[in-house]
């Protein structure tokens, strides 16, 4: 991106001022040179959003971001329905509440090495991973109801995890108002072989170790030490959230010019919050959000079930569960008071900060642990949302590296042989059904995880709690 | 992003012939940052929807590593070629996604704004496909269908992994 069309406000902040059809500055949080290597496109979708009817305060760009579907991946924007907001599918994505969940275990590395191998097998074998891959769970059309409107409480429910996860997960592991009537007849089919399965591309399932603590009280609060093994689990809505984006996206593109919307960019298409299509999308995008619930609350089962098997010692409490790709009613303070507003988060990650009324008790003082995920070699890290990001960004931070390199570019560079044994090589365990798959996702093909880190700590989005490196990683 | 080597026969403000290459029958994959887009060339716009559903297959394996077994019959409108570029990868996708099949060869016939047409493929071997990874939807970015100089056809846009 050209900074020289950005006004710097802050070692970690860049305005572009409101101008022409823009109705909200653009704020970019980045380094000049995690700025400067964002595509040109950032800025241009970036700037779209700013013209959307009903944005409140700014458009507003992680440090992670990449040239998405209309909003920038790494892009965030509230509306206000009362002013005539909007809500994008395009601004949510195809992966509705794509996500990450950490479990504690109790372990630590010299628990894991004598069966690291023997775990990698039974976490492969108990884990349905990969394109075409089946659950064994299959849902009844009352089930399939149940499930959608019900989340990760539903799971639970049904005894797929522990009553003590769900006040660890956003919404209490189920968002209201959800309505599964919404939901098509295509989408609950592409999702009846898919509860209980991780998927492909860059999500993961990996065990992995704390090498790194930051802020020793939030750790402590998070129950998160030095060498202490954890389990982060990377999935989302998987078929279903996938239709229903596909589905949502054709009728806001094809109703876009009847509500009156003029959009540069096709893919900005969206519908007010207050029209049919706006409702019937909020309705069938939040049954998505609590399939992905439901679906990291019945892979955290299968995982908890094969570590009772290899290393029965674990305990595994979940730290936390957040989404990255959403529109949620949230109540922010914008010029002194209180107002209800529809936040998109594409690609970027809810953070509310110390003493929110959402966060569970015991992470009250410490503020939401914000999981960000890194590709196999590269480190994870736990941060913790903070005071100031409220006023910053509506208090969210960024969801991992981006790539760096295309799939293409990977597969000239890496094969999924040598990525292996590399990995092998510094102590990882990779598992997947593809070697293809694992050439495409090479490490390498990942921008520098940590600087994207280090940026969001810096402009105050979040605190950095702890680095976590891969032990053992399971892909689709 | 690499652009088309293509421009509509419309454009008359810098006409450029297209390269002969692009009027084969062909497909190819192009950059999208985290995601990938599919391009398919033929010398009809039904040939260059059916070369783009390929690329489609590509993205998650080798094309000539999918036996053609069975038949799916798709059916898809739209009010433009674009929306219904679109709407045809979309079904597809669905397709492979419900009945967890990859394609290896595609049929199209197009009426006006509607197409008909035939996939041919079978059902996904993770040993045997090495399947890369699942495509969500194909999405409306550097969406393209156009008439090249040349009278070929040209259709592509960005898909969601």
């Amino acid at each position: 991106m050209d900074i020289t069309q950005l006004v710097k406000r802050g070692p970690c902040e860049w305005h572009i001022p409101a101008q022409g059809n823009m109705r909200v500055p653009v704020v970019i949080f980045g380094t000049r040179d995690l700025v400067q290597g964002m595509d040109e496109k950032v800025r241009e979708q970036a700037v779209n959003v700013a013209a959307l009817p009903g944005i409140v305060q700014a458009s507003y760009v992680m440090p992670d971001a990449h040239w998405g579907y209309g909003f920038p991946i790494g892009g965030v924007a509230a509306f206000d329905a009362a002013e005539g907001g909007v809500v994008s599918a395009g601004g949510v994505g195809f992966d509705v509440s794509c996500g990450v969940r950490c479990l504690l275990t109790g372990l630590k590395l010299d628990d894991i090495l004598p069966v690291q191998r023997k775990l990698a097998d039974a976490l492969f074998e108990g884990v349905p991973a990969g394109v075409g891959s089946r659950g064994a769970i299959r849902l009844n059309d009352q089930q399939m109801h149940d499930m959608l409107a019900g989340g990760a409480r539903w799971a639970v429910d049904h005894d797929w995890g522990m009553r003590e996860d769900l006040e660890r997960t956003e919404e209490r592991g189920q968002v209201l108002h959800a309505k599964p009537a919404y939901v098509s007849e295509l989408a609950r089919k592409r999702q009846r072989e898919e509860m209980g399965t991780l998927g492909s591309g860059n999500h993961y399932l990996e065990v992995q170790e704390v090498t790194e603590i930051f802020s020793a009280g939030k750790a402590q609060a998070f129950g998160l030490g030095l060498g202490d093994i954890v389990v982060m689990i990377h999935c989302g809505s998987r078929g279903l959230g996938h239709q229903i984006g596909t589905e949502f996206m054709r009728l806001m593109v094809e109703s876009a010019a009847a509500y009156g919307l003029q959009l540069p960019d096709r893919e900005l298409a969206c519908a007010p919050l207050g029209s049919e299509l706006g409702q019937r999308y909020l309705g069938a995008m939040r049954a998505a959000i609590n399939c992905a619930l439901a679906n990291r609350q019945i892979l955290t089962h299968l995982v908890r079930l094969v570590f009772a098997d290899i290393v029965p010692k674990a305990r595994m409490p979940l730290l936390y569960d957040v989404s990255h790709n959403t529109c949620k009613l949230e109540s922010h303070w914008i010029g002194g008071r209180r107002r209800e507003l529809f936040v998109h988060r594409k690609g970027a990650t809810r953070a509310f900060g110390p003493g929110h009324s959402d966060l569970p008790e015991a992470l009250r003082a410490a503020g939401q642990p914000v999981l960000i995920g890194g590709s196999m070699g590269t480190g994870s890290y736990v941060l913790a949302g903070t005071g100031e990001s409220e006023a910053l960004a509506f208090s969210s931070a960024c969801h991992g590296a981006g790539r760096s390199m295309s799939r293409h570019q990977a597969l000239r560079h890496w094969q999924g042989r040598q990525v292996v044994d590399d990995l092998a090589a510094q102590g990882i365990t990779v598992r997947s059904v593809s070697s293809r798959g694992i050439a495409e996702e090479a490490p390498g093909a990942y921008k520098d995880v940590a600087a994207v880190v280090d940026a969001a700590d810096q402009a105050g989005l979040a605190r950095k709690v702890a680095r976590l490196r891969p032990v053992i990683c399971i892909k689709g | 992003m690499n652009t088309a080597s293509c421009v509509p026969a419309g454009d008359v403000a810098h006409p450029r012939p297209a390269p002969a290459i692009a009027s084969a029958t062909r497909w190819e994959h192009f950059d999208h940052g985290a995601d990938i887009g599919v391009r398919g060339w033929g010398p009809s716009k039904a040939a260059a929807f059916e070369q783009a559903a390929l690329a489609l297959t590509a993205v998650v394996t080798d094309p000539s590593r999918v036996a053609q077994r069975d038949t799916v019959n798709i059916v898809c409108e739209a009010d433009d070629d674009e929306l219904l570029l679109a709407a045809w990868l979309n079904a597809v996708i669905t397709e492979m996604s419900v009945r967890r099949m990859l394609f290896a060869r595609f049929q199209v016939e197009l009426r006006g704004r509607q197409l008909s047409g035939v996939a041919t493929g079978e059902r996904v071997s993770p040993l045997r496909h090495q399947p890369a990874v699942e495509v969500k939807g194909a999405t409306y970015t550097a969406l393209r269908v156009e008439r090249c100089t040349d009278g070929s056809w040209l259709a592509q846009t960005v898909v969601d992994v």
